[in-house]
């Protein structure tokens, strides 16, 4: 095992060197210095093996077999994608205040700030490490929050930091058009690694749409780190709509920091990629904050989604929600494992986390573990898990008012499903999913 | 009303020693020590062979120190006595050839064993050290054509049963801890209920750590025929030693068509000090196997000593419509660490599964409810309902839940619910402005959170672990 | 309209209903009264196909049609209304989406065309009005957080929208109050016309105050017991059911699910 994966690293460490010796002496030497400390660390750790109680349930075996090409930015030649085809992914209500990265590279041409307020910066992470006006901030949190100490996919990602997004949101503004991060990805055995850092003044408020997306049926490999810091008072809802290939492998880090009062709304959406794996931690180190960190999966064939939450109350009087919800139908696969860490001086922490799985197939398979940690007593926590399969009293009663077998099976997945889809505020992603789950049903009934 | 230090300084009343002299080897393990446990057992070939197979696993086995929520020095396995045996041993023809030192211990534990004196409607095997010194009322059981005795009488007269059903459900090389005990147990005791017989009277075993040096390694094994019926209940105490003493047990269960077997434990063993010297270690493997076709295991378990324990007793739900159950109660003081839950993993069509699981944790202690529920593909239609309730009492100890669910049919439906609470300074106050003591409503208020689990419990046991539940705690909460 | 014919049938094989024989015709009301456990819950489910429930001997005809060839929805749609003695709940889905849903099933089945939401609303506005059910109950999910006399009011605008041929009501009456009974019952009176049928399942008497059967069979121990006009409703509420019980001298059977 070891061998082998030393031997594939070997693309990724070609890579590596070709970026490194074109950074000397452009940006100062923390940033090289910080993806040579990742490198070194991926080299030790490689990709996580079934034997690691946190991937005991997925194996990405296939991730490492496979010899994925980094794309480096400089070498990328400016991809076909146009804006009609990407049409499918983006929001309407955020046609004006877009950022489209085709295989890691930010297309200014498919970009739209036009919406956004004229303080808030959205710009490409390359370029805030080089503007005197954000380096400093940008290296202040950057790879602050991510550990590629612990995580091998995040040494990874930290070794090829130089694209993705930078998000500035100074005191107090108020962003009313949901920005969209929108990450398209179309190469054969292509492995690109967004990085994403948002950081959130005082008081500001905003919403984040954060979403992967393929015009083709390609199978590359998408490994993102996203970092938010939410200063005392900033409210952020987030987004994240994962619609890769069907043959797309997809691992992603989702890593927020809150301040003080703040409000973190998190949503996450999986659609596609064959084997997709997200870690989403949410540290709570200041009085007040409020967390959701919610999600819904639908998978089906033989797809494998696995999300690893980490819910972190380290001071009192914080909340967290957390409602994940899957739809597994084929030989599809789920794992949802969320562990909520009550710290010692936490008390009047509020937590609830549950977990909700239906099968529709039989050959579906689903492993829970949801999990509390709990150091304080003066605390409410509860959580639940649940799999199972449609409510034949439920069925019964829809058929008897002349539903459709079928069609009654689709109303009440979609019952299931709509907790979540429900709380969604950004319409046409709302829709999007009504469709998704109304119609994948429909095209049974058709079938 | 503040939660404050605690102040619990309760004696633990089976803390004493029995001074009596005994046969003892020398420490450490290697084949020789086990060959020398078969001669003084006077073991047939068979069961040199079945440890000695466990121990040449064992060698290779590595402690499970990483996974459970619960740390300790490292042990020297070098430096335990792996036999230790009260001289004048009792042949068991007449309990009045027990030595009367020993049975002043049981009886001074609550467990009289004269004739005269014995419990009504319950027949025990009394195993202290090494090995078992008296089984009471084995005649009158006999007639039922149920066997209870001890596991050295069992493998002399029962050869046949003892090798069908040995290491059936616990494979030799399981864990750890099981290996160790197939490689060293000394004794403990066996059941055989036959087809179509309920047994007529409870069963029980009472285990006694007595020499500070040595581990106990018992085990039990106990066979339920179609339609046969049982219950069996454990308890178990140790002197307060400033060392901690290792038990490793290893319980077996076997049910087949439609029988019943029901196990209930109120572990007492001493628990160290409150700052957290001597102390047993609990490191126990049960589990039962529902072989046959509407057949049902139900574990009841009331934990309140140990410095650790690691358990978790388990239902192979291997029949179709067969049914598992565990309901726990674990209760953790001081510098207590406890791991314990359940498995249940789902073989047959129409299996079902409950798990009650309640945790208290107290002073600086750390609880942990670890369970894995497991439907295979061919469980069709199979049910569990899980729910785990922890509750904190002070502000430096710690309750955690780790459930596994793996499910991998879409007949089936798993239901996990958890939640943490701590004793509602309402509910206090309301029981205080009544008249009831402080220490009075707490222990009411936890009986209360207990409730679901010491109803399943017979009668005497319930209550037993109640005024065990109540003492432990006491002075805990101010 | 419907024709059963020595109708056996039982859950978990328990026989519950023993030879039921009964006949329906266009714009007759019938009253099925009886003892806790006679099977009159179970001839309702048997009507609607309930999945749990076999049909171990015996027909019945629907329209000449064969019912118990049909699926639950294929059975709906054709025209056969059950209102649930305990309505369902259904998590996530409004009432609305459910309703229109239904109602266009049945548009479609009629090759009729379907009504989009907007459409949809004005027609179910209309028709909350037989149960005074108002707008915000739409948008609630199905029986969700419902009283128990809202779950019923809801059965009946089901009832209102679908417009069935022949509408079976499950102790519609039970658990309501004064008020709640007078409107559903209402409700009923509206809805019925000389070109549907309505069976009325009940325990109880009172609910034939406001709803008048030309009709009343009383089960005892899965068999018809007595048959008569609506005065036998009455007597029934002065004597109670004990008296029956030394007319049917059935083998008691397991017949406690049935209730």
């Amino acid at each position: 095992m070891v061998t082998e994966i030393t031997k594939l690293e070997n693309s990724y460490e070609e890579a590596f060197r070709t970026l490194q010796g074109r950074s000397k002496n452009s940006r100062g030497s923390w940033l090289p210095h910080l993806r040579e400390k990742a490198m070194e660390r991926f080299a030790e750790l490689g990709f996580p093996s079934v034997k690691d109680e946190e991937w005991k349930y997925t194996n990405v075996a296939p991730i490492a077999r496979i010899d994925f090409r980094p794309l480096l930015l400089a070498d990328a030649v400016a991809p076909g994608s146009d804006a009609n085809r990407l049409a499918d992914f983006t929001c309407a209500e955020a046609a004006q205040s877009q950022l489209v990265f085709v295989n890691g590279v930010l297309r200014g041409d498919l970009s739209s700030l036009t919406a956004l307020p004229e303080e808030v910066v959205a710009i490409d992470l390359s370029q805030a490490l080089t503007n005197p006006g954000y380096s400093e901030i940008a290296r202040e949190h950057l790879a602050r929050y991510a550990d590629y100490v612990a995580n091998g996919f995040t040494a990874l990602n930290t070794a090829f930091v130089d694209g993705g997004a930078f998000v500035y949101l100074p005191k107090s503004v108020t962003v009313k058009a949901p920005l969209h991060l929108l990450f398209i990805s179309d190469g054969n055995r292509l492995a690109t690694f967004p990085r994403v850092l948002i950081v959130a003044e005082e008081n500001a408020s905003a919403t984040l749409i954060e979403s992967y997306a393929s015009t083709s049926d390609a199978d590359y490999f998408t490994n993102a780190v996203v970092e938010v810091v939410l200063k005392d008072g900033a409210r952020l809802e987030h987004y994240k709509v994962q619609r890769e290939s069907a043959q797309a492998f997809h691992i992603a880090t989702t890593m927020a920091e809150l301040g003080p009062n703040t409000s973190y709304d998190a949503t996450a959406i999986t659609f596609g990629a064959a084997l997709s794996r997200h870690d989403i931690h949410v540290t709570m180190d200041h009085e007040g904050a409020e967390c959701w960190v919610d999600g819904l999966y639908l998978v089906t064939g033989n797809q494998h989604t696995d999300t690893h939450s980490v819910i972190d109350h380290r001071k009192p009087h914080c909340t967290s929600h957390q409602l994940y919800k899957g739809i597994l139908d084929g030989k599809s696969r789920a794992v949802f494992n969320g562990k909520i860490f009550v710290r010692h001086d936490a008390q009047k922490t509020d937590a609830l986390q549950t977990n909700k799985n239906l099968l529709l197939s039989n050959e579906a398979r689903v492993d829970t573990k949801p999990q509390l940690e709990i150091l304080a007593d003066d605390v409410k926590c509860a959580h639940g898990a649940a799999v199972g399969q449609i409510d034949q009293d439920e069925l019964f009663y829809l058929e008897t008012r002349g539903i459709h077998h079928d069609l009654a099976r689709n109303l009440l997945t979609y019952g299931f499903a709509e907790e979540v889809i429900g709380k969604i505020k950004i319409d046409s992603i709302r829709a999007e999913l009504d469709e998704a789950v109304l119609n994948r049903l429909n095209a049974r009934l058709e079938a | 009303m503040s939660t404050v230090e605690l102040l619990g300084k309760q004696e633990y009343k089976y803390g004493f020693v029995t001074d009596i002299e005994s046969d003892v080897i020398p420490r450490g393990l290697t084949e020789d020590t086990i060959r020398l446990i078969v001669a003084k057992k006077n073991e047939p070939e068979w069961m040199l062979e079945f440890r000695l197979k466990a121990y040449r696993h064992w060698l290779t086995m590595t402690e499970p120190k990483h996974w459970p929520n619960i740390s300790y020095p490292e042990i020297n396995y070098q430096d335990v006595i792996y036999y230790s045996a009260p001289k004048r041993k009792a042949t068991k023809a007449s309990l009045d050839e027990v030595d009367p030192e020993l049975l002043r211990t049981f009886e001074k534990l609550g467990i009289p064993l004269t004739e005269q004196k014995q419990l009504a409607g319950v027949a025990v095997d009394a195993v202290f050290d090494s090995v078992s010194v008296a089984t009471t009322y084995k005649e009158k059981l006999k007639k039922h054509g149920v066997i209870f005795c001890s596991f050295t009488e069992a493998i002399r007269e029962y050869p046949d049963l003892v090798r069908k059903y040995l290491g059936s459900v616990v494979p030799t090389n399981d864990n750890f801890f099981a290996a160790l005990n197939s490689a060293v147990f000394s004794d403990g005791s066996f059941c055989f209920i036959p087809r179509g017989v309920r047994c007529p009277m409870e069963l029980s075993t009472y285990f006694r750590i007595n020499n500070s040096e040595s581990g106990q390694f018992e085990r039990t094994l106990i066979i339920a025929e179609e339609g046969a019926y049982v219950s069996y209940l454990e308890g178990c105490t140790a002197p307060k030693f400033d060392k901690n003493q290792l038990h490793a047990a290893v319980v077996e269960l076997v049910a087949l068509d439609d029988a019943q077997i029901k196990y209930s434990t109120v572990q007492n063993w001493y628990a160290g000090d409150e700052k957290g010297v001597g102390g047993i270690y609990n490191f126990v493997t049960k589990r039962g196997k529902c072989a046959g076709r509407n057949s049902k295991i139900s574990w009841t378990q009331v934990e309140t000593g140990s410095a650790i324990t690691w358990k978790y007793p388990s239902c192979i739900l291997q029949g179709d419509n067969s049914i598992g159950e565990f309901y726990s109660v674990a209760l953790t003081n001081h510098a207590q660490q406890a791991d314990t839950g359940t498995k249940m993993i789902h073989l047959g069509k129409n299996t079902r599964s409950t798990i009650i699981s309640k945790g208290i944790a107290a002073g600086k202690s750390n609880n942990s409810y670890r369970g894995l529920v497991k439907v295979m593909p061919k469980a069709e239609n199979s049910r569990n309902y899980t729910q785990c309730d922890s509750m904190l009492i002070g502000s430096n100890s710690g309750a955690n839940t780790f459930p596994y669910i793996e499910v991998m049919n879409n007949t089936s439906s798993v239901e996990h619910e958890a939640s943490t609470s701590k004793i509602s300074e309402e509910q206090l106050f309301y029981l205080q402005q009544r008249g009831i003591s402080q220490e009075d409503a707490v222990s009411l208020i936890i009986n209360g959170f207990c409730k679901d689990v010491f109803l399943q419990l017979p009668m005497e046991f319930a209550v037993e672990a109640q005024r065990l539940l109540g003492m432990k705690l006491e002075g805990s909460v101010g | 309209m419907l024709e059963i014919k020595d109708l056996h049938a039982g859950i978990d094989g328990n026989e519950i209903l023993k030879g039921i024989n009964l006949t329906v015709k266009k714009g007759e009301i019938h009253a099925i009264m009886g003892p806790n456990g006679s099977g009159k819950s179970t001839l309702a489910k048997v009507l609607a196909g309930h999945p749990a429930y076999q049909v171990t001997k015996g027909e019945i005809l629907y329209e000449g049609k064969n019912l118990l060839a049909m699926a639950p929805d294929e059975r709906a749609r054709e025209g056969v209304f059950m209102a649930f003695q305990y309505p369902i709940e259904v998590p996530g889905v409004s009432n609305a989406q459910f309703l229109r849903l239904a109602y266009n099933e049945k548009r479609k089945h009629l090759g009729e065309e379907e009504l989009d939401p907007l459409e949809f609303k004005d027609l179910l506005k209309e028709r909350a009005k037989v149960v005074e059910m108002d707008a915000s109950f739409m948008t609630r999910s199905v029986n969700e957080g419902f009283s128990g006399g809202e779950k019923k009011r809801n059965e009946i605008l089901q009832m209102a929208v679908l417009e069935p041929k022949l509408a079976v009501l499950d102790e519609t009456d039970s658990g309501l109050d004064i008020d709640a009974l007078r409107i559903v019952a209402g409700g009923i009176n509206q809805l019925h016309s000389p070109e549907n049928a309505v069976i009325l399942v009940t325990h109880y008497q009172r609910l034939l105050d406001y709803v008048v059967p030309q009709y009343v069979h009383v089960l005892a121990n899965g068999r018809i017991a007595k048959e008569g006009g609506k005065e036998l409703a009455l007597e029934l509420e002065q004597k109670g059911y004990d008296w029956l019980k030394t007319t049917a001298t059935e083998t008691s059977g397991a017949t406690v699910r049935a209730s």
